[in-house]
């Protein structure tokens, strides 16, 4: 039995749907199986991302008015085997998806899936009931901005109304340069703020957007800062303990015998 | 025999005169008597106007019959009500003097959308995060972060107060009272409390200290004096 966890973040452009696809592709890369469902119903874009967009048939609305089969929507992933989406209608709005058919489709996907990841729309209203109906945890993304922050707790707030276990908590767009210099929210403060888990920290990388204007999530690169936060991310879910990722740029030498001798730079 | 009896009896303090109401006679008769002495004993136009105290011993007198006592008494703008007082309360206005009057505590974090209402005092052991609220009848007494709105004496408890742990709050209410956070950025304070300032008629922000010099913290006391 899988388990399902819901990407959220009720403000909209904060990263929900880039880290649905890098969190599923790095537990992809560790050989789980994975499907990734999309639930932002008319304006779908988990499938641009994960570059599967020209082979959709069927979507989550022929499978809840039953014109198919779960299996038949089901699009299996270009790169890895057990890595599935199941994409979102893009005629239809928010109302044809309703919690009790999101349950059936979780739980159903769950028998067969180790991780059942669901891209939840901004917002708080149907879109985001149905996205969290089937759900066992949750995961909420904010950026460290203030407008942001704010629906994030919001969030919280909903969430901790439902079954759901506490959600985690990724930050991502981080500017180095920006919070260094105190204007940006530090990530303590978030922290403090939203009082959860904090399960992943992610720098704003430009190979981010690179990566999902080719359809290639960014986890699938082997070096780049973001990408290592995604893995990393994946890393956690699955229970290992994963230092939190250092937002410095590379040190020089100098800096390094400093931090060998124990002297504070 | 009953005309002989006395049913009002008025003494002379240093504050005013205070008014015993006999509590065995009907309401009708002590208010008889109480229309002849207050004819009687009405002071001159040059004299100051008198303040009055009410005392009913055991009766019990509903909000109307207290309302013919206050016309009887004030009726020549001569005397002013100081306060009408009675030994006995009922039962349900004791149970709602008790709910008033009590600390309710609550372990949460109230967040952004959410709202916290309570009767009586409140004790939030948890943040207050920006976007959210907490309103009470009572005081407010946060262990934690105030960083959204806290509204203490709704029902126009001018004598209420807010305290918390660290007070950064978008704004304070207090009765009817509202202050805001400046529109710089400033950083908060670390156990400081909000209360209505009667002389600058608005709402400060001050060190716990000077609540020890209001002279009653409790609701319940509160709510015997002002009734």
């Amino acid at each position: 039995m899988g388990e399902a966890i819901v990407i959220t973040s009720g403000k909209g452009g904060v990263g929900k749907t880039t880290t649905t696809a890098n969190i599923g592709t790095g537990l992809a890369l560790m050989d789980k199986k994975v499907c990734l469902i999309d639930t932002d119903i008319g304006l779908r874009n988990l499938d641009v991302v994960m570059g599967l967009e020209n082979r959709i048939i069927y979507d989550i609305v022929d499978v809840i008015e039953e014109r198919c089969k779960l299996k038949q929507a089901l699009i299996k992933d270009k790169r890895f085997d057990y890595l599935s989406l199941l994409p979102a209608a893009q005629t239809s709005d928010k109302s044809a998806v309703t919690e009790e058919g999101m349950r059936k489709i979780v739980g159903e996907l769950k028998q067969e899936y180790d991780y059942v990841i669901i891209d939840c729309p901004a917002g708080i209203e149907q879109g985001f009931k149905n996205a969290i109906a089937g759900a066992d945890k949750a995961i909420v993304v904010t950026t460290p901005e203030k407008s942001s922050v704010r629906d994030a707790d919001r969030i919280v707030g909903l969430l901790e109304q439902e079954s759901i276990d506490p959600p985690l908590l990724v930050i991502n767009r981080i500017r180095n340069h920006m919070m260094k210099n105190g204007d940006m929210i530090e990530i303590d403060d978030i922290v403090q703020i939203l009082s959860i888990d904090l399960i992943g920290i992610v720098v704003d990388d430009d190979d981010v957007i690179k990566a999902s204007n080719s359809g290639e999530p960014v986890a699938l690169q082997p070096n780049s800062k973001a990408s290592i936060a995604y893995r990393n991310i994946a890393r956690r879910i699955l229970g290992e303990t994963v230092p939190l990722q250092s937002l410095e740029d590379e040190k020089g030498v100098f800096q390094k015998v400093k931090k060998f001798l124990g002297i504070r730079a | 025999m009953l005309d002989k009896k006395q049913f009002i009896t008025i003494k002379g303090t240093k504050e005013g005169l205070t008014l015993f109401v006999d509590d065995s006679c009907t309401f009708e008769h002590a208010l008889n008597e109480l229309r002849e002495k207050i004819h009687a004993s009405r002071p001159k136009h040059d004299e100051p106007v008198v303040s009055v105290k009410v005392k009913l011993g055991n009766r019990y007198v509903q909000e109307e019959q207290k309302e013919i006592l206050r016309k009887i008494i004030a009726e020549d703008e001569r005397f002013t009500i100081d306060s009408i007082v009675s030994d006995v309360v009922r039962r349900d206005e004791a149970l709602q003097w008790q709910e008033a009057s009590e600390v309710k505590t609550v372990n949460r974090i109230i967040r952004s959308g959410q709202m916290l209402e309570v009767t009586g005092d409140l004790l939030l052991i948890g943040d207050v995060n920006p976007g959210g609220k907490v309103v009470s009848t009572g005081n407010i007494y946060i262990m934690g972060r105030l960083n959204g709105i806290a509204h203490a004496g709704i029902n126009g408890d001018k004598q209420a107060f807010i305290t918390a742990s660290y007070m950064k709050p978008s704004q304070l209410r207090i009765a009817d009272y509202i202050s805001r956070a400046p529109d710089y950025e400033s950083d908060g304070v670390y156990m400081e409390c909000g209360l209505i300032d009667e002389e600058q008629d608005k709402i400060v922000i001050d060190r716990l200290q000077v609540l020890s010099h209001k002279s009653e913290i409790s609701g319940f006391g509160r709510r015997m004096q002002n009734g």
